[in-house]
């Protein structure tokens, strides 16, 4: 069962404000989900490896060379604040 | 040409080939229906005004095709059918995108879809839920539902969607067309908005076999910008595209028939599995016994996946940005006012699951029964060439029946999420209507890398059957 202050815990961690009218909604639902995926437990899965991928999980290096993709331009303009060619954010250090 | 819209893409490519019709006007002809008839189905969300044509050439040039608004369009609007995106212009096309301008298809729009590829009836979208053209009160399927319904009412030939679990094979289902998934890697998704990145694969969603053979010719191979993409040679897919199934072993897994199963779904899966062995296709039961374990599996894994890759909608490079004065007050805001409900509670759920002290109780442990499960379907193939089950477990649902109860809706995908964690491809093809006469969907899985045995498989069926033929009469004409 999931609390109110895990529910808060979470909305932090995955920095989404919720509103308190979808703390509990948002409760609710989780603890749900949750008892229903907790039927895994039913299963001995200590000595199974486990899988990340399927197929091909090597990993592909290639060497570090400077390219210009001319994109900056184009990747800028969709940025909902600028300041020359500069994304714009609030001061971060105090 | 007055029914031009009845035909499949190869049939219209060859009419183009023998200048009975004009590669040039074509497009416009789709076009003008597609404006026309969408305002009642709402798949599409942007029908291009100037449609964008592709400068090289195939069998397939000037054929139109839709693509479902997660897959980059250099120079266009990519929404996700999220808030969040808030008019984001993609700067570069998807490799597949590349590769169909290359084939000289024509893209005349976007399909709507579940935000970011999360549900399974297209009613998670901002732009609201796309309608089932065979009864407007019931859902497409999801999460690529615009496709299937913009393919189901022939708006155009065939479109582009994408699969983490079953979001091209259920909706096909729903909308009585073909939906194919391929292996996981057998396709770049360089350019596809990510969802889960050990699950998303993109397919195409067709009427018939023929189509969707040539497609997989155009969009599969290996590619550097994705380094998932798998290093295997392509075939011509149209070889397989030869009406013979006597040498196939079909696994019938006893799982997927238990309770839940609507009973008419059932007996037009075993209707196919019949019609398959009287011409001389042998079938065989078999077991995967972890099947009860893959929903919770899957939402474990891809909500994680998902937590992760959707760190970057922060309202600072792209997307909705909420004014703030203190950083981490942006982002929740941002983030909390851009993200719709079903978002936020995988967000909510993936950030829980690998959250300190929960990671090892869920996370790891869906790694680890997603190996099982992954097995099962290998030793499955050590007897059978592919497994036939059910797409869906009920025809299409109607609009709001299940969207206030997000496990039921879970549920729903019980029989296609399996193949995305072992990473198999599959397919769902139309294998009659129900009482209702809604389509309904069966769906086929191969060995990794054997898309042929599938295609073969369908296209044999599709050689005796006509319920890929039938048009739904409220987009007739």
């Amino acid at each position: 069962m999931v609390d109110r202050r895990t529910v808060e815990y979470i909305a932090n961690l995955a920095r989404i404000k919720v509103k308190e009218e979808e703390i509990e909604y948002l409760r609710v639902q989780l603890s749900r989900i949750l008892d229903y995926v907790d039927k895994l437990k039913q299963l001995n899965v200590d000595n199974v490896p486990v899988t990340r991928g399927t197929f091909f999980t090597e990993n592909i290096l290639r060497e570090d060379e400077v390219k210009d993709s001319k994109l900056n331009q184009e990747i800028l303009r969709n940025s909902p604040y600028l300041q020359e060619n500069h994304f714009k954010i609030p001061k971060v250090i105090e | 040409m007055k029914k031009f819209f009845k035909l499949g893409g190869y049939q219209l490519a060859e009419l183009i080939k023998d200048a009975k019709l004009d590669r040039n006007e074509l497009p416009f002809l789709f076009q003008e229906r597609a404006q026309r008839i969408d305002p009642l189905i709402k798949s599409f969300v942007e029908i291009y005004s100037q449609p964008i044509i592709g400068e090289g050439a195939s069998f397939l040039k000037g054929i139109p095709i839709a693509i479902k608004d997660n897959i980059c369009i250099k120079g266009k609007r990519i929404t996700c059918a999220s808030k969040i995106l808030n008019s984001h212009i993609s700067v570069y096309d998807a490799t597949v995108i590349e590769k169909l301008k290359r084939a000289g298809l024509v893209i005349l729009g976007t399909t709507n879809m579940d935000e970011f590829a999360f549900g399974s009836s297209c009613e998670n979208s901002c732009y609201g839920p796309t309608k089932n053209p065979w009864q407007l009160e019931r859902v497409s399927g999801g999460s690529s539902g615009g496709s299937a319904a913009a393919v189901a009412a022939r708006l155009v030939p065939f479109a582009l969607g994408s699969d983490t679990g079953g979001s091209i094979r259920q909706p096909a289902s729903f909308c009585g067309v073909v939906g194919f998934k391929p292996t996981y890697g057998r396709v770049s998704r360089f350019g596809l908005v990510a969802f889960a990145s050990s699950l998303d694969q993109i397919g195409p969603i067709t009427t018939n076999f023929v189509d969707c053979a040539y497609l997989l010719n155009i969009i599969c191979g290996f590619d550097k910008f994705d380094s998932t993409s798998a290093k295997v040679d392509v075939p011509d897919f149209t070889q397989a595209l030869t009406f013979q199934v006597s040498d196939i072993k079909i696994g019938i897994p006893q799982e997927y028939f238990q309770e839940g199963l609507d009973k008419e779904v059932e007996e037009k899966i075993m209707g196919v599995a019949k019609q398959l062995e009287k011409k001389g296709a042998k079938l065989i039961d078999i077991s995967l016994p972890h099947t009860e374990y893959a929903v919770a599996t899957y939402y474990i894994i891809a909500c994680s996946e998902a937590s992760s890759n959707l760190q970057r909608y922060d309202g600072i490079k792209y997307g909705l940005r909420e004014s703030k004065d203190n950083l981490v007050e942006l982002y929740r805001e941002s983030r909390g006012e851009g993200f719709g409900e079903e978002a936020k509670r995988r967000i909510f759920l993936g950030t829980y699951s690998l959250s300190s002290g929960y990671y090892q109780a869920y996370y790891l442990r869906a790694l680890k029964v997603r190996t099982l499960i992954k097995n099962d379907f290998q030793k499955a193939f050590d007897k059978v060439d592919v497994i036939l089950t059910p797409t869906s477990p009920t025809s299409a649902f109607k609009i709001g029946e299940k969207i206030t109860d997000p496990l039921s809706m879970y549920l729903s995908d019980i029989y296609t999420i399996s193949v995305n964690l072992a990473g198999l491809p599959a397919v769902s093809f139309p294998c009659g209507f129900d009482k209702n006469n809604l389509p309904v969907g069966a769906q086929l899985i191969g060995r990794a890398f054997d898309e042929q045995t599938l295609i073969r498989i369908g296209f044999s069926y599709q050689q005796m059957t006509d319920y890929h033929r039938q048009i739904p009469p409220l987009v007739y004409g």
